[in-house]
């Protein structure tokens, strides 16, 4: 995935804005998965969650003339799709409070430890060692996206915005709404989650 | 320390925010726990290959819908 400089994202904005297409389909289908993450938060129902990740494209289109590079690029985005989000989701009424459960219990569930604490299966390392080798592997690439979607909604936009996106916390922070610790903690979780999941799989586990 | 409390410290360890004691502590239980640093080295794996996930592509309609809405923004004078 490329993650450019700040002087590629001024370069990405003018190419945009001169109207090529091909800059601005290589944009959407870069951020489209962490997009739809964030937009999840805020609005449960998925078309609806959708239908703000398009119109958020409109917007930043309509804003890309103001963009001067003193954040990322990525940034500007995100800021514009979660202040479209929380918007929508006062407007639709359909806040719905989240449940602490996200964000409670255990890193790794307690009954993959026995009563001294201590591993019952003891993990063993995986046969892929480097990112690259998980991207020309499709099995564990989709792993990692099932993982990703059994995540709760603040979790995956979290590690999306985080690992996936490469955004700074306090911007994470603002755009979800979250405390520091908060995000730190639904940061380590769903990493946790991940790694649990892909580890059974590639483990055999159902 | 157990293996299920070093999961659970695994956050504060990787960030630094940990006392000069629990530091030493988890250090101490990684250098004789071998699982525990294969857990350790998994997490790093699971967060580094998050980066290098390839693209998803948004459906079909949602990307004909997005272009069909560029090249109309495109055609409006600014």
């Amino acid at each position: 995935m490329v993650k450019g400089p700040p002087h590629n994202d001024l370069d990405v904005a003018r190419r945009i804005l001169d109207g090529d297409e091909s800059a601005f389909s290589a944009l959407v289908a870069r951020h489209h998965r962490a997009m739809i993450g964030v937009a999840r938060v805020f609005i449960k129902d998925f078309a609806s969650a959708e239908e703000v990740v398009q119109d958020t494209w409109i917007a930043f289109l309509d804003a890309l003339p103001r963009f001067e590079g003193r954040a990322s690029l990525r940034t500007f985005l995100f800021r514009i799709l979660s202040n479209r989000a929380k918007t929508r989701a006062i407007r639709d009424s359909k806040q719905v409070p989240f449940s602490s459960v996200d964000d409670t219990g255990d890193f790794v569930e307690a009954a993959r430890f026995d009563a001294t604490g201590h591993w019952i299966r003891q993990p063993r390392p995986w046969e892929w060692d480097t990112p690259e080798a998980l991207t020309s592997n499709r099995q564990l690439v989709a792993w990692f996206e099932e993982a990703l979607k059994l995540l709760p909604e603040r979790q995956r936009a979290v590690v999306l915005l985080h690992d996936v996106e490469e955004l700074d916390s306090p911007a994470i922070c603002e755009m979800l709404e979250l405390t520091e610790g908060n995000q730190r903690v639904l940061l380590h979780r769903a990493r946790a989650a991940i790694r649990t999941f892909v580890d059974d799989k590639t483990r055999g586990r159902p | 320390m157990t293996c299920q409390q070093l999961t659970r410290l695994v956050g504060d360890y990787v960030e630094g925010r940990m006392s000069t004691l629990e530091q030493l502590r988890f250090q101490f239980h990684l250098g004789l726990c071998e699982p525990c640093r294969v857990y350790l080295r998994q997490l790093e794996q699971t967060r580094q290959s998050l980066g290098h996930l390839p693209e998803e592509q948004p459906p079909a309609q949602v990307r004909d819908e997005l272009l069909h809405r560029f090249r109309a923004w495109k055609a409006t004078p600014r």
